[in-house]
C-alpha cells in the first residue's frame, strides 16, 4: 500500500538531538474541569516516528491530555502544535490526527467495510481509489473476509482491528490510541502489542498511546512520560524510567521496589554512602555528582538485584551485606519471591530467578531462615525528590 | 414430590381473567344477533357488516388516523429535538427545571390539560385570529402537546445510554456535527424516534379527553364517536367496532414482538458464529 516512507532522519532517537525539531508540542498546556485540574502545566515535545505512551494510574490526567489533542476538549491555557503549527483552536474535524477510542467506538450500524471507508468519505478521491484504499487497509489488519459484517459480529480482538483500520484510513500524521489493548484478553494483548509496533514500523506514523499498564508501555514505546495527578513526573525511554527513575512516585510506579529513607553520610568520586537506619547499616551507591553531607535522602533497590544466600558472603568491599529472616516465600516456577525481615522490622521484597534445577529440600532459602542480601553499589538508585 | 403451587396458580389465573374477560366478552357480544348487547341471539356477523357501512363511522376513523398521523410525526420531530437538547447540554442553567417541565404533562390529569388547552385555543384567537375555531388544528395541535412529552422521554433515555465516543469518533473521522447527527447519531437512536412514533401514534388514536375538550362541530374523532353512541347503552355495533380495534392492535403488536424477537435471535447467532470463529 502507499504508505508513509519511515522519516531517515539519521538519528534513532531525536530526543537527545538538540537541534531536532518536535513533530508535537505541547506548550505549557492546563485543562480545568470547574475546580479540578486534570493536566497541570504539561509541556512535551514529541518527535516524528515516534510511538509514545503516555503512563499514569486512572484520573492521571492522561485521558484528558490525549483527548486536547485530538480536539475533543479545549485547554484552558496553553498551545498546541502540530509539524509547526498551532492546531489549539482547530476543530477536531479539520485536525490531520485520527484517534483510536478505548471503546473503539465502531458505528454500529455499518458494515466493516463501511466504517474502514468512513473517513475517506470527505476526500478528494474517486470511488475506485476509495474502494482500493478499504481493501489495503483490511488486508493490512486481515479482515479481509469479515468486510460484510457488522461490529457486533465481531470478536474483541476483531473490533480492535476494524477501529486500527478506521483510524488509519485517512493517513493521519499523528494516531492517538487510548488504551488500545484495554479489552483484550492476556494471549490476545500480547499478539496485539507486536502488530501493533509492526504497522507503526510500516507505517511510520506517530503514534500516542495512553495506557495504565506498564508492561504494555514498556513493550511498545519508543519513550514513556509517567503521569500523576496532573503532571508528568518524568519522560524516558522504558530502560531510562526502569533503572533511573527520578522521583519516588516513579520507581514505586513502574515494577515493584524496595525504598528506604536516608542520610548521606560521605560522597566523593560519584560514590556516595548513605546512613539508612531501617536497614542498620551504611549503604554504599554509584552516584553521578556529589551530594551535601546531611541530606535526607532515599534509596531504592529493585528485588530482582538483590541477590539472597544463607552464607555470610566474602569480605567483597564493593557490594552491600545485610542480614535478615525469610518471612514469606512464594515460589512461581522460574522465579521465586522472598519477603525478608531486618533487625529494624522492615521488609525487604528479593526476586531470585530460579536458574538451579532444585528440589524442595534443596531451595536456596525456605521460612525462618537466616539470609544474608547482597546488593551492588550501581544497582541502588538514590532519590533526591 | 413437589406440592403443586396451587394458590399461585389461582391467583395467576385470577389477574388474567381479570384482563381478559370484559374483552373477551366483548369480542363474543359482537357476534351476537340480537340487538340488545347482553342477551344472546344466536350467532350473526351481521354488524360488521353494518358498520362498514356507516359513513359516521368510517368518517371518524379516518379523521382519527389523520390526527394521530400528523401530530405524531411533529410530535416525534420536536420530541427527538427537546430529547437531544436534554440529553446533551449536560450543564445549562435550569436543566433539572427543564426536565421536570418536559415530564410533567405525563401526570397532569387529561382534564386539566383539556380546559388550559381550550382556555388557551380562544385566547389566541382572540388575541390573533387564529386558530380560526376549534376543529382538526386545535385536536391536532392538542395531541402534540401531551405526545410530545413521551417521545422527548424515550429519546432522552435512549442518548443518555448512547457511547458518546461514536459520535467523536465520526467527528474525528472528518464529519462536522450536523453531518455526524445524520450519519451516526440518527441511526442508532432510531429505534428509539420509531418507538416513540409509534407511542405518540396509539396516544393520539385513542384520546378521549383532551380531544373532548379540543375538538369542534364535524370533527367527531372515532374514540368520541364510540363514546357518544355507548352513553345510550352499548349496542353490537360498537362491540364489532371495538373488536376490530383490538383485533388489529393484537396484530400489530404481535408482528413487532416477532420481528423484534427474529432480530435477536438472529444477533444472538451472530454473535455465537463470531466466537466460534475466533476460538
Amino acid at each position: 500500500m502507499d504508505v508513509e516512507a519511515k522519516p531517515q532522519n539519521g538519528s534513532e532517537r531525536p530526543w537527545l538531538d538538540q537541534k531536532a525539531k518536535p513533530f508535537i508540542r505541547i506548550d505549557k498546556v492546563t485543562k480545568k474541569f470547574g475546580d479540578f485540574t486534570a493536566v497541570d502545566n504539561v509541556s512535551l515535545d514529541i518527535f516524528k516516528g515516534e510511538l509514545f505512551a503516555l503512563l499514569g494510574g486512572s484520573g492521571c490526567g492522561k485521558t484528558t491530555l490525549l483527548r486536547m489533542l485530538a480536539g475533543f476538549e479545549m485547554p484552558t491555557a496553553g498551545r498546541l502544535y502540530l509539524d509547526g503549527q498551532d492546531m489549539t483552536d482547530i476543530p477536531p474535524y479539520e485536525r490531520p490526527v485520527n484517534m483510536m477510542f478505548q471503546s473503539y467506538a465502531l458505528f454500529p450500524h455499518m458494515t466493516v467495510e463501511k466504517n474502514v471507508g468512513y473517513g475517506l468519505k470527505h476526500e478528494q478521491m474517486t470511488d475506485a481509489q476509495r474502494k482500493d484504499r478499504v481493501r489495503q487497509l483490511l488486508d493490512l489488519v486481515q479482515l479481509t473476509p469479515l468486510a460484510g459484517r457488522k461490529p457486533h459480529q465481531l470478536s474483541g480482538g476483531q473490533r480492535q482491528r476494524v477501529a486500527l483500520a478506521r483510524a488509519l484510513a485517512k493517513q493521519p500524521k499523528v494516531l492517538l490510541l487510548d488504551e488500545p489493548l484495554g479489552a483484550l484478553d492476556k494471549k490476545l494483548r500480547e499478539q496485539t502489542q507486536f502488530e501493533l509496533i509492526n504497522i507503526q514500523d510500516k507505517l511510520g506514523v506517530t503514534f500516542i498511546v495512553v495506557t495504565h499498564d506498564q508492561e504494555e508501555a514498556m513493550t511498545l514505546a519508543t519513550r514513556i512520560a509517567v503521569m500523576d495527578q496532573g503532571l508528568i513526573r518524568q519522560t524516558g525511554t522504558p530502560t531510562e524510567i526502569y533503572e533511573f527513575p527520578r522521583t519516588r512516585f516513579v520507581a514505586d510506579f513502574i515494577g515493584s521496589i524496595n525504598i528506604f529513607d536516608g542520610e548521606v553520610k560521605s560522597s566523593a568520586k560519584s560514590k556516595v554512602t548513605v546512613a539508612s537506619p531501617t536497614l542498620g547499616t551504611d549503604v554504599t551507591v554509584d552516584h553521578p555528582g556529589t551530594l551535601a553531607s546531611g541530606a535526607k535522602v532515599a534509596i531504592a533497590v529493585r528485588p530482582e538485584k538483590i541477590s539472597i544466600e544463607r552464607k555470610k558472603p566474602g569480605a567483597k568491599a564493593a557490594d552491600n551485606a545485610i542480614a535478615g529472616k525469610v518471612m514469606d516465600l512464594g515460589y512461581f516456577g522460574k522465579d521465586s519471591l522472598y519477603r525478608v525481615k531486618l533487625p529494624s522490622g522492615a521488609m525487604v521484597r528479593v526476586n531470585a530467578v530460579n536458574s538451579r534445577r532444585a528440589g524442595e529440600n534443596e531451595r536456596v532459602a525456605v521460612w525462618e531462615d537466616d539470609v544474608w542480601l547482597t546488593f551492588a553499589p550501581s544497582s541502588v538508585i538514590v532519590l533526591t525528590e | 414430590m413437589r406440592r403443586r403451587p396451587y394458590f399461585l396458580i389461582f391467583v395467576l389465573i385470577l389477574g388474567y381473567a381479570f384482563f381478559y374477560v370484559p374483552i373477551a366478552s366483548m369480542i363474543f357480544y359482537s357476534f351476537n344477533k340480537s340487538r340488545l348487547a347482553t342477551v344472546w341471539g344466536g350467532f350473526s356477523t351481521e354488524w360488521y357488516g353494518k358498520l362498514l357501512t356507516n359513513q359516521q363511522v368510517l368518517d371518524a376513523a379516518w379523521l382519527s388516523l389523520r390526527i394521530a398521523f400528523l401530530s405524531a410525526t411533529i410530535a416525534t420531530i420536536l420530541g427527538t429535538m427537546a430529547g437531544m437538547a436534554l440529553a446533551r447540554f449536560s450543564r445549562f442553567r435550569g436543566r433539572v427545571l427543564f426536565s421536570g417541565l418536559v415530564s410533567a404533562p405525563l401526570v397532569m390529569p387529561e382534564v386539566i390539560t383539556g380546559i388550559s388547552l381550550v382556555l388557551f385555543f380562544i385566547g389566541l384567537e382572540f388575541l390573533i385570529g387564529w386558530p380560526n375555531g376549534r376543529g382538526f388544528t386545535t385536536i391536532t395541535l392538542a395531541h402534540i402537546t401531551f405526545s410530545l412529552s413521551y417521545v422527548t422521554v424515550v429519546v432522552q433515555s435512549r442518548l443518555a445510554s448512547m457511547d458518546r465516543s461514536v459520535e467523536e469518533a465520526a467527528m474525528d473521522l472528518g464529519s462536522k456535527p450536523l453531518r455526524v447527527l445524520f450519519d451516526v447519531t440518527l441511526p442508532i437512536i432510531s429505534p428509539a424516534i420509531i418507538a416513540g412514533w409509534l407511542l405518540a401514534f396509539t396516544l393520539s388514536l385513542d384520546d378521549v379527553v383532551i380531544t373532548a375538550f379540543t375538538n369542534g362541530p364535524g370533527t367527531t374523532t372515532l374514540p368520541l364517536y364510540i363514546f357518544s353512541k355507548v352513553r345510550l347503552g352499548v349496542t353490537p355495533d360498537m362491540n364489532a367496532l371495538a373488536t376490530i380495534i383490538v383485533l388489529l392492535v393484537g396484530t400489530g403488536v404481535a408482528l413487532a414482538g416477532f420481528l423484534m424477537y427474529r432480530a435477536e435471535k438472529k444477533r444472538e447467532r451472530d454473535v455465537q458464529m463470531a466466537i466460534a470463529a475466533n476460538k
